[in-house]
């Protein structure tokens, strides 16, 4: 049991050391809006190389360089919209995970709009539909009839 | 009122999404176009791998239509497709490297074992030009133009066939 658990220890520790030693680095900051930036800026960047990927959980090579780019602009004291527009330049609108507003965008960002416009007609217009359908399917006499039932029920 | 071919609007739109994804399937996703297309060659300054003291920037690639092609000796694509750059440069097109994140040693002994079609490699050992470029992951390749403008971009690999199928005409569209 003793050498089980052991063994058990020992697996534990070297994967949380290679882990640590793959992972992503840790930067420091003095202030810390600077480093609430930061954090938010790396992660709403997506990894050109991986998939789906922020650059903040990335450990490919070339998150690496981003954040390290992002770190520096930081302390240049450039603005969030400075850094990302820095980003875009290079790496192209793949890398938002919040794609901008502009022409080629309207689709992206109007079909969800426009597919609920398009469903509130079509509902309404069923109901619409249905209401006509329900008012058209009694003529005159059976009109008159129903009307006479329900007089009977109301006052007995 | 008999609305059942509405019904038939299923199967037509599940075919049509389906198709869709079928079709993204045949994409490389991680190949995407560069965001400097049509747009300048990144300025730069930096040595050439050969010769620590020659001292380079983008008027290199002013004047010829250019193939810039990003490598590193640890990039086993870049191995594989030095066949199909010696073929390029053989048919007269002008190719310069970028020994990207590489040793001066690393990458003169890549060119000495799998031949060396450049006619000028800038050395980018911390990968600054690269960032510039957008590359993320090598091997890249970037047609520039005589006004040294970016026309394409070859995400990864370049294998015989790109060559005939895509690299030669573009060159052939700049010229």
């Amino acid at each position: 049991m003793a050498i089980i658990r052991t063994l058990a220890v020992a697996i534990l520790l070297t994967l949380t050391l290679s882990a640590v030693a793959g992972g992503i680095e840790i930067r420091e900051f003095d202030d810390p809006v600077l480093a609430q930036r930061y954090a938010d800026l790396t992660a709403s960047m997506r990894c050109p190389l991986c998939e789906n990927q922020a650059i903040g959980d990335s450990d490919a090579p070339i998150s690496a360089d981003m954040r390290e780019r992002v770190y520096l602009l930081l302390r240049e004291g450039r603005a969030d919209s400075e850094i990302v527009d820095h980003m875009v330049a290079r790496f192209g609108d793949y890398i938002l995970y919040n794609p901008r507003l502009e022409r080629r965008t309207y689709l992206l960002w109007g079909l969800p709009i426009g597919l609920g416009v398009v469903g509130c007609l079509i509902v309404m217009l069923i109901v619409r539909a249905r209401r006509n359908a329900s008012a058209k399917a009694l003529n005159a006499d059976e009109r008159a009839r129903l009307d006479a039932l329900l007089e009977r029920r109301r006052s007995p | 009122m008999n609305r059942r071919w509405l019904l038939l609007l299923l199967p037509v739109g599940f075919l049509m999404v389906a198709l869709f994804f079928y079709q993204r399937l045949q994409h490389d996703p991680s190949a995407r176009d560069s965001a400097l297309m049509a747009r300048e060659f990144p300025a730069f300054e930096a040595t050439t791998l050969r010769d620590a003291n020659r001292h380079v920037d983008q008027t290199l690639l002013q004047g010829e239509v250019t193939l810039v092609n990003v490598w590193g000796e640890w990039c086993p694509a870049c191995k594989q497709e030095m066949p199909q750059l010696l073929e390029l440069a053989d048919r007269g097109i002008r190719m310069v490297g970028v020994n990207y994140r590489d040793t001066r040693e690393k990458g003169m002994s890549f060119l000495n074992e799998y031949g060396d079609p450049f006619a000028v490699n800038i050395f980018d050992p911390e990968g600054s030009l690269g960032f510039d470029l957008g590359v993320y992951g090598a091997p890249e390749t970037f047609l520039i133009d005589d006004d040294g403008i970016i026309r394409y971009h070859h995400k990864g690999y370049i294998s015989p066939d790109d060559v005939t199928e895509r690299i030669l005409p573009e060159v052939a569209k700049w010229r």
